[in-house]
Order: C-alpha cells, then sequence, then structure tokens
C-alpha cells in the first residue's frame, strides 16, 4: 500500500469521521441531557433527508440551503415528540423507553415507505462529484463542506449551550434534575427544548448527507447505530466529543479497509466500542456522570 | 397453581388443552403462526431472566440464539452430529458467550443502557464475523441437509419430521421453559434473584452474592437461547448471518416480553401469542381493506402493516407500561391478588 | 363486607369472563382451520415476494413483471389465471407461514420468492405438501442441488452466471478490439455477492481470460461510505472493474470512482444495480458504458417485443429489468404448464412442469427445459449496456442490437 493512498486515506478517514459525528451531535445533545436512548434518531436524519429531497424536487433547493429549513422542521418534529410522547416514559425503566422508540422508529420507516416507496433517491447537484486535488492528495468537495458544517454546528451549540442562558439552563438540569427543579426552572419545557435542538441538528445534518448518499427508508437503522457508536466512543453529551468519536471511527474504518478487508470495517467499530465500554464507558471526552 | 382463581385454573386448562391439540384441527398457516408464537414464548423467556432476573437489558439476544444454531447445524452438515448431542456443544457455546459478556458487564459496572450496546456491539461484531466464516458458510449461507423422506415421519434424534413434529418439540420447550423458571423462581435461587432486584444494597448486607447470582442468571438465559437457536437452525433448514443475528432479530425477541410483561413469567407466552396473530391480522385486515373495494387495488399499501404494527407497540408501552399481561390478569381475574393467596 | 365485596367483584368479573369467553370462541370461528382442497381447474398461482424490507424495491418489480404476464398471455392461447400475492418481508419465518397460508387458501403452485434463504424455506414447505415451487429469481445453487424434487428454477445459479460473464466479455473485447490486462473485483459481501465471487474466482482459468485478479475486495452493502473500499481497488491499477452490487452501493461506487478521478479502461456488473432505473435516474450520464453481463430477455424474440410493447404502455418511465422478465418467464412456465396438463391438481402441474419445453420465450438461451433437479441449466445471461439511460443488448451476437462502447468514455467526456 503505498503513501499516496494511507495519506488520501486519512484524510478521507478525517473528513468522513467529521461527518459521522454531525449525524451524531444530536444524539450526543439529547442523551447527555434528558438521558433518553433516541433508538428513532436514524429515522429522524432520514426525515431531514427527505425533506431536504422534497425540497429540491419542487423549489430546486439545494440542500445547503435547505439546511436551516430542515433544522426547524425537525425542532418542531422533536419538541412534539418530548413533550407529548416522550415526557411520558421518563420514569420507566430503560427498556420501555427503548420499545417506545423502536416503536416510534418502525412507523417513521414504513411511513416513508408508503409514502416515497423503497427506490433509493437522491438530488444530481452540478458540484455533487467535484474534488479538489493537492498534488496527489485527492479532497471530496462535498465531504470537506460537510466536515466544515459540522465543526460550525459544533462550536454553535458550545457557545449556545455555554453562554446563553437557556443553554446554561438546559446545562443545570442535567447536571442536576433535582436541584434545576428546586430552583424553579420549567425543566419539562427545558427538556422538549433539549430534544427539540438535537432533533434540529440530526435534521441539519440530514440536508448536508444527502450531498453524499441516495435516500432510501432503511438507510436509518445504520445511521443510528453508528451514531451510538460514535457517541460512546467520543463520549455520551460531549460535542467535541462526538466529533472526535466521529473522526476516531472515521480513521479507523479507512484503516481497517486498507489493510483488512473493506466488510470488515464495520466490526473494527464494534471493537472499538466494546474495548471503549470496558476502559473508558463515559468515552474520550466524556464526563463520568452514572 | 395455587396463584390462580378458579377461573384463572379454568383457562390454563382450556390453554392447555388447545395447544396439545391444535396439530389435530388447525390448518398448516395456523400451525406455523402457533409454532412462531411459541418460539417467540421460548425465546422470549430466556431474555427475561436476564432483565427480570439479573436486571440487565440485553438488545443482542440474536446473538446467543445465532450461536447455538450456528454450531449444531454446523456439527449436523459438516460432521452428522445429531442435535440431541449438537444441543450440548450449543448451549455451552451460547453459555459461554453469555459469560463473557455477563463478566464483562459486571466486572467494569457497566449497566443499563451502556450494557445494552455492548450486547448490541457485540451481537453485530460476531454477525460480521460470521459473514467471512467461509466453513459456515459465510454470507451464502448454511444449508443443512433435508430430504424428501425425513419430512414424513418423526426423527426427535435428528430433529427430522413433519411439521407437528416441529410443533410439539417447541410446545415441550416453551412450557418447560415456562415451568422451569416458576421452579427457579420459587425456589431459594429466585428469593437471591429478587432481593438484588429490589434492593442490590441490602441484599449485599445479608450476605447474597450478587455477582454470583447475576451470572446465573445471564448464563441460564444465554443457554436457554442457544437451545432455541438449535430449533431455528433444524426448523428452518438454511442459517444466514444476517438472518439469524440481524439486529431486527434481537429486538423481535425482546418484544413479546416487554408487550407482555418484563419478569412476569407468563408474560413472555401472552405478549407471543398478541403480537404475532396482531400481525397477522393487519396484513389480513390491509388485504381485506383492498378485496372489498375500499382501497383502490392499486394503491401502494406495502408496510401499511409494519406502520400499525409499531403504532400498536408505542401505544402499548404508553398505555400499560407494566405490560398488557398483569393487566388482563386483573381484568378477568385470574390470579389471585397477594393478600388472598395462600 | 368482604363478602358483600367480593360477591360484587365476583359478578363483575363473571360478566367480563363471559365476553372474554365470547371473543375468543369467535377468533376461534374466523381462524381458518384445515380446509379441503377444493378439485379446481383453474390455476391459484401463490407469489411470495419481498414487498417491504430491504429487498422491496425487488418485489415490486417482480409483480410487475406478473401483471405484465397476466395481460400478454392470454391473447398467446393460455387460460386466465387467479394470482394471490403474499408480502416475505424479507423474514425467513414470515415467508414460510405465508407460504403455508397461500397453500391453505387453495393455491395450487407457488412462486418466489427472490431472498435465497426464503426460497429454500418455502421450498421446504411446497415439498411436504408437494405443491410445485416456480422460481422466478433466488442464486443460491443448493435450491437445485437435488434436495428438492417440486422446485422448477428458470433463474440461473451463482457459478452459471459467473461463466457466462467470461464468455460474454470474450465476446464483446473481441468485438471492441481491446482487452483489459488487469481486473479487480468488488463484491457486496451478501449472499449473491460472495456466491459470484467464489465462482468467479474459481472459474476463471476455465477461460483463459487475458487478465488476472489483482484483487477482490468485499464491502458491507450496508455501509454509508464508500470511498475506502474504492481508494483500495483504484490502488490496484486495475483495468477492468467487476462489480457485484446492489442498488445503493452501485450509485456511491460509480460516485466515488467519479470522485476519486479514477478512470479504468471500463467497468463490468453482474448484479443488480447498475441497470436499475434509481441508478440511471440519480447517475445521468455518468451511468453510461458499463455493462451489466446478467440474467435478460433476449429483445430479437417475438415473445419479447409483445413484453416490451406492454411494458412500454404500462409502465412508460420505468425501465424493463431482470426481475421484471423473469417473473414474466415464471409466469409463462406455470401457464404452460397448465395448458399441458389440462388441470390445476398439483400432481399433474409437477409432471407438465418436469417436461416443460418452451421455445417461445423471453430470456436468452435455447427452450426452457429443466434437468433433473428442477434447473434450467441452458438459460444464458446477455451482455446490456447502459447508454443514454436506456439498456442496450451488445452480447451474445444473436441478442445483440448494438456493437459495445469498449473502453469506456471518460467522465467529463460524455
Amino acid at each position: 500500500m503505498d503513501s499516496v493512498t494511507i495519506i488520501n486515506a486519512l484524510v478521507s478517514g478525517l473528513l468522513t469521521g467529521l461527518v459521522y459525528g454531525l449525524s451524531a451531535l444530536g444524539l450526543s445533545v439529547i442523551f447527555g441531557v434528558i438521558r433518553i436512548v433516541n433508538f428513532a434518531h436514524g429515522e429522524l436524519m432520514v426525515l431531514g433527508m427527505y425533506l431536504a429531497l422534497m425540497l429540491f424536487r419542487w423549489f430546486g433547493l439545494d440542500p445547503l440551503w435547505s439546511v436551516p429549513i430542515g433544522a426547524a422542521a425537525l425542532f418542531v418534529v422533536g419538541y412534539a415528540l418530548q413533550h407529548f410522547v416522550v415526557r411520558r416514559v421518563a420514569y420507566l425503566p430503560d427498556h420501555m423507553q427503548f420499545l417506545l422508540l423502536a416503536g416510534i422508529a418502525i412507523m417513521l420507516v414504513s411511513g416513508c415507505l408508503v409514502v416515497f416507496g423503497p427506490d433509493a433517491q437522491g438530488v444530481q447537484l452540478p458540484y455533487a462529484l467535484d474534488s479538489f486535488a493537492i498534488g496527489s492528495l485527492i479532497i471530496d468537495k462535498v465531504r470537506l463542506y460537510a466536515a466544515l458544517a459540522a465543526i460550525a454546528v459544533a462550536s454553535a451549540l458550545l457557545l449556545f449551550f455555554k453562554y446563553s442562558s437557556t443553554g446554561r439552563a438546559i446545562r443545570a438540569c442535567a447536571d442536576n434534575y433535582l436541584g434545576a427543579k428546586v430552583v424553579g426552572l420549567n425543566v419539562d419545557r427545558l427538556y422538549a427544548l433539549t430534544f427539540g435542538i438535537g432533533a434540529a441538528c440530526i435534521g441539519a445534518a440530514g440536508c448536508i448527507i444527502l450531498l453524499l448518499v441516495q435516500v432510501h427508508p432503511y438507510l436509518a437503522p445504520a445511521y443510528t447505530l453508528l451514531a451510538f457508536v460514535v457517541v460512546i466512543v467520543g463520549g455520551m453529551g460531549s460535542l467535541f466529543g462526538a466529533l472526535l468519536g466521529g473522526i476516531l471511527i472515521g480513521v479507523s474504518e479507512e484503516m481497517a479497509s486498507v489493510v483488512l478487508q473493506p466488510s470488515l470495517k464495520t466490526a473494527f467499530s464494534f471493537g472499538l466500542l466494546i474495548v471503549v465500554l470496558l476502559l473508558r464507558p463515559q468515552g474520550l471526552l466524556g464526563r463520568v456522570v452514572r | 397453581m395455587n396463584d390462580l382463581t378458579v377461573s384463572g385454573r379454568f383457562a390454563l386448562v382450556v390453554l392447555v388443552a388447545v395447544l396439545l391439540a391444535l396439530p389435530q384441527f388447525a390448518s398448516g398457516y395456523v400451525l406455523s403462526v402457533t409454532i412462531i408464537c411459541l418460539y417467540l414464548s421460548f425465546v422470549g423467556q430466556a431474555w427475561n431472566m436476564m432483565l427480570g432476573f439479573a436486571g440487565l437489558l440485553s438488545i443482542g439476544h440474536a446473538l446467543f440464539v445465532g450461536l447455538g444454531a450456528y454450531t449444531s447445524g454446523y456439527l449436523f452438515t459438516k460432521h452428522g452430529v445429531p442435535p440431541v448431542i449438537g444441543v450440548v456443544a450449543a448451549v455451552a457455546i451460547a453459555m459461554i458467550m453469555g459469560s463473557i459478556i455477563g463478566y464483562l458487564g459486571f466486572r467494569f459496572a457497566i449497566g443499563g443502557v451502556y450494557f445494552a450496546l455492548l450486547t448490541i456491539a457485540f451481537s453485530e461484531f460476531v454477525r460480521i464475523l460470521l459473514d467471512h466464516a467461509k466453513f459456515l458458510g459465510g454470507t451464502e449461507g448454511l444449508f443443512l441437509p433435508v430430504t424428501q423422506e425425513s419430512r414424513r415421519g418423526v426423527d426427535l434424534v435428528n430433529l427430522r419430521g413433519a411439521p407437528q413434529m416441529y410443533y410439539y418439540v417447541i410446545l415441550a420447550l416453551a412450557g418447560g421453559a415456562f415451568l422451569a423458571c416458576r421452579a427457579l423462581l420459587h425456589g431459594r435461587i429466585g428469593y437471591y434473584w429478587r432481593a438484588i432486584r429490589d434492593n442490590p444494597e441490602a441484599a449485599e448486607a445479608v450476605g447474597v452474592h450478587i455477582f454470583r447470582f447475576r451470572m446465573y442468571a445471564v448464563v441460564l438465559s444465554s443457554g436457554m437461547a442457544g437451545i432455541a437457536g438449535v430449533f431455528y437452525a433444524f426448523y428452518y433448514n438454511n442459517l444466514f448471518p444476517e438472518q439469524v443475528l440481524g439486529i431486527e432479530r434481537s429486538i423481535e425477541i425482546t418484544l413479546a416480553p416487554i408487550v407482555g410483561g418484563v419478569g412476569t413469567l407468563f408474560g413472555p407466552i401472552f405478549g407471543a401469542f398478541i403480537l404475532t396473530p396482531l400481525g397477522e391480522f393487519l396484513t389480513y385486515a390491509v388485504d381485506g381493506l383492498k378485496e372489498s373495494g375500499i382501497i383502490a387495488k392499486n394503491v401502494k399499501t406495502d408496510g401499511v402493516k409494519l406502520m400499525f404494527w409499531g403504532l400498536a407497540v408505542a401505544l402499548i408501552v404508553l398505555l400499560q407500561p407494566k405490560g398488557l399481561w398483569p393487566w388482563v390478569c386483573k381484568l378477568l381475574g385470574l390470579v389471585k391478588p397477594p393478600g388472598e393467596r395462600g | 363486607m368482604t363478602t358483600t365485596k367480593s360477591n360484587r367483584r365476583g359478578a363483575a368479573i363473571g360478566r367480563r369472563k363471559v365476553m372474554a369467553g365470547a371473543a375468543a370462541g369467535a377468533v376461534a370461528a374466523v381462524v381458518p382451520l384445515r380446509l379441503g382442497r377444493a378439485q379446481a381447474q383453474k390455476l391459484k398461482i401463490g407469489a411470495i415476494l419481498p414487498r417491504s424490507g430491504i429487498q422491496a424495491n425487488f418485489g415490486q418489480d417482480s409483480v410487475r413483471g406478473i401483471e405484465l404476464a397476466m395481460e400478454v398471455l392470454p391473447g398467446k392461447g393460455y387460460a386466465a389465471v387467479e394470482v394471490v400475492h403474499a408480502d416475505n418481508e424479507t423474514k425467513v419465518d414470515v415467508g414460510r407461514a405465508q407460504a403455508e397460508k397461500l397453500i391453505d387458501q387453495g393455491c395450487n403452485l407457488i412462486f418466489g420468492c427472490y431472498d435465497s434463504g426464503i426460497t429454500a424455506a418455502v421450498a421446504q414447505v411446497c415439498e411436504q405438501k408437494s405443491i410445485p415451487l416456480v422460481v422466478n429469481v433466488a442464486a443460491a445453487p443448493q435450491i437445485t442441488d437435488g434436495r428438492f424434487k417440486t422446485v422448477f428454477r428458470n433463474f440461473p445459479t451463482g457459478p452459471m452466471i459467473a461463466s457466462d460473464a467470461f464468455l460474454l466479455q470474450k465476446e464483446v473485447y473481441g468485438i471492441a478490439g481491446k482487452a483489459p490486462s488487469s481486473a479487480v473485483m468488488l463484491h457486496a459481501n451478501d449472499t449473491f455477492g460472495s456466491t459470484q465471487k467464489d465462482a468467479s474466482v474459481r472459474l476463471i482459468e476455465r477461460f483463459g481470460m487475458p487478465y488476472k485478479f489483482t484483487d477482490v475486495i468485499s464491502y458491507d452493502p450496508t455501509t454509508r461510505d464508500l470511498s475506502a473500499e474504492v481508494r483500495k481497488a483504484k490502488s490496484t491499477n486495475a483495468e477492468l472493474v467487476w462489480i457485484i452490487t446492489r442498488l445503493n452501493d452501485a450509485i456511491m461506487i460509480v460516485q466515488e470512482m467519479v470522485k476519486q478521478r479514477w478512470e479504468p479502461m471500463g467497468i463490468v456488473s453482474t448484479g443488480p444495480g447498475p441497470y436499475d432505473d434509481p441508478f440511471l435516474k440519480q447517475l445521468g450520464k455518468l451511468s453510461d458504458d458499463i455493462i451489466n453481463m446478467v440474467p435478460w430477455f433476449d429483445p430479437n424474440k417475438a415473445m419479447s417485443k409483445l413484453m416490451i410493447a406492454a411494458w412500454d404502455k404500462k409502465f412508460p418511465d420505468r425501465t424493463l429489468n431482470t426481475s421484471v422478465s423473469h417473473s414474466f418467464e415464471a409466469t409463462l412456465i406455470a401457464l404452460d404448464a397448465h395448458k399441458r396438463a389440462g388441470s390445476a391438481e398439483p400432481a399433474k402441474l409437477l409432471e407438465a412442469l418436469r417436461t416443460t419445453n418452451i421455445a417461445d420465450n423471453v430470456t436468452v438461451g435455447p427452450a426452457i427445459t429443466f434437468n433433473a433437479n428442477g434447473q434450467n441449466e441452458k438459460t444464458r445471461n446477455s451482455a446490456i449496456q447502459n447508454r443514454g439511460g436506456k439498456l442496450v443488448s451488445v452480447a451474445p451476437a444473436s441478442a445483440a442490437v448494438a456493437k459495445p462502447i469498449w473502453p469506456m468514455r471518460a467522465w467529463n467526456a460524455r
């Protein structure tokens, strides 16, 4: 394996990893605060993708410009989901929450199947397949944009959580639920906001990822699993942890493909997940909160 | 038996009688569906042990089923080992895997959601390895040899025969699992489990060895799931890693017990017998609507059944989080309330 | 106090009990018990296909093929038949239960199932009940290796597809005057991909090809990203890229090749994907020049012309592909057997199927016949090339309508 291929692999892994991180940011936010394992994560992203697809079909809107619309729409969905549904199971044991969200996930997937059909559908844009060439290093244009978007979104979220009063209130709920209530925070509303924000991230990610892959109803489970692996490796509740986790997964998958067979690369990710769960369950950048 | 009211006992007798006599009057289709229900009851009962008795949520139980299936299937196909012997190896391997995961979970104090994700990770990891295991067929599948003659008779040693034979085998397994779990729960080990589940610190304080008893539950759970795998292998006679160990399978295993009632003995059975017919009924209803012309024939309804099914599951969780079985029990007065038990 | 309470409770429970019992009784009455199979002259086909699940698009294409057959074949003197559809949800246990259900409902012939595992499970049920199973699409060799006596498959096995691919390539290279000196295989690690890959690697010696496989790369078909895989393939600098894919991954592979600026001599595909509508639509000009060496229909045959005409009228913006043509032909086989048997009794159908000899068919190759294991050994594949969103037959010569473009054109020179 020559050095050109390896360097290309590393750079590609880095960018792909940031895209993975982008898709997992929403999950990190939701779990970090509400402690709900959102098994419908991938399905929400697929909803965002279909929305961007429809906007492209009807208005010719480039998915990059659909990002705010996708984020807003999914924010509403997430808020409603938390407020009307998830809130009721907050006190129930883990397996009930899991099953509820799994049931919702099944409904969303089959709904997409009924409405959109099983065919893979995508957007056709003139720049979608462009690449930059720096010597023998070839960089995928769209992947670069997506990676930059990931960093931008993560930074925006970080600033929001650190400096805005709502953001700080949300962090307070995450740190100490009872204490937050005692000081008079409307925890229910803040939770709903958080779910909405998490879902908005997922929606934004979906719009961008539509530039890279075609959407079909059964795309979701792979993304849900991926998001979990990324977030656990990087650290639940840490935004840059999600990006770091993504990069780790992206690069290790590339290396596994180069050295072994690409069909083993997901096994590699799961192996990494097992090791992280055993040695450092809070993840690389996570806080030790059990 | 002494926990049941008169009506409860009556219902039980009727149920057992119907199940025993079913092959005599049921069509092939009803028999197939009932076999699926019994299979899900059996494997759900196994899964239930891990959550109900050891307090661990597993969303990767298909791993144990798959290990059992592939072990016995491989031994039969490549070495002619009959399943009555193969099941020993199958259970052993499933139990070893279970103890590894259980040990890692306890040793590193991983609980709740993290443990669930650990089970998913192991399950997917093994699945992908099996995809690449040429000697087990890999993605091309492991096909167990079946012959024309073997489909008629009854051969319990090789698990070859008519569907009726498979029916009675899975009925025995499901019933046996129920009785075994009941015996365990009412025995000494059951009290230790309940103590650990209700208040681990207090249990430890009175000297209950938490780690050991939890491991018993995990190992039993995985072993039983391994037996289910052996049945699966010899009933369907072909194994593909995606079909047997896929995450959809793991989720499917959890549905019946959660819907029926985690930690209850009859919950997994009740849940299985509600969910499977529900799925069939939904297909029937959608087809019926098309036949009668209420929905135009060319409207695409693929996926509608799945949508309503998902809705049903979600509703059950929202409305009856303890499971349907406790609710039905109370409604129909099948079980004596705790105060009145002898 | 206690007595009153339990009396009241007893009465209430008694009422509920009766209602519950009545409900159970009503359900039991509706549950289909063992039905006697009516002596029917009318053929009732039970089609078990993936209508949901990841193979749903193939299942829906198969259904279109059956519908086409129902329109075209009565005009050729075949009796009308009833087709009952069932969804196998891409799951083995569901497929098996649906087979039982269809047979109970009186189907005298089963049709399906696309997925090899499900086909094998359904075959067991059919074998048990001595009902014929006509397979439209399924590639695992084990289905017709002698273990079943009631299965009839008109679709080639993996090894057959591989052998044909070598022969077709020789033809194409001969016509084009240029042959690759190295090859890389990039295949999905699923049932179809693995079977194909094993067969190709095993059989290449026999055909004296001008190239050897520099590398064989397998990937997970559900992966969300194929840049690593394509990069690995690119690093071999092979001239021929042989892909065996599903749909979504095929699209991603070509997109990655463009992004990574890789232009091999040409791309050959021996699986689904590159000939499917979503691929052609998504990639536009970039989908051109890929040669699919797959089971296909022969556009020069009379029956094919009827099929194509009916298709163009019914589904003008969809492409007629393998799932469609082979479902069409499987229906033809069923109807033909019914006609010759003169009855819809499964035993007579089985006999008639064994002596099938249909010259007026749609697929490439001589007349349809089955060997002792129920396999049509003589069916051949075609080489069809993507041209401007259409599929053009370029080999074998008898089925060709155009000359192949080989080597492929540069990505931006289209």
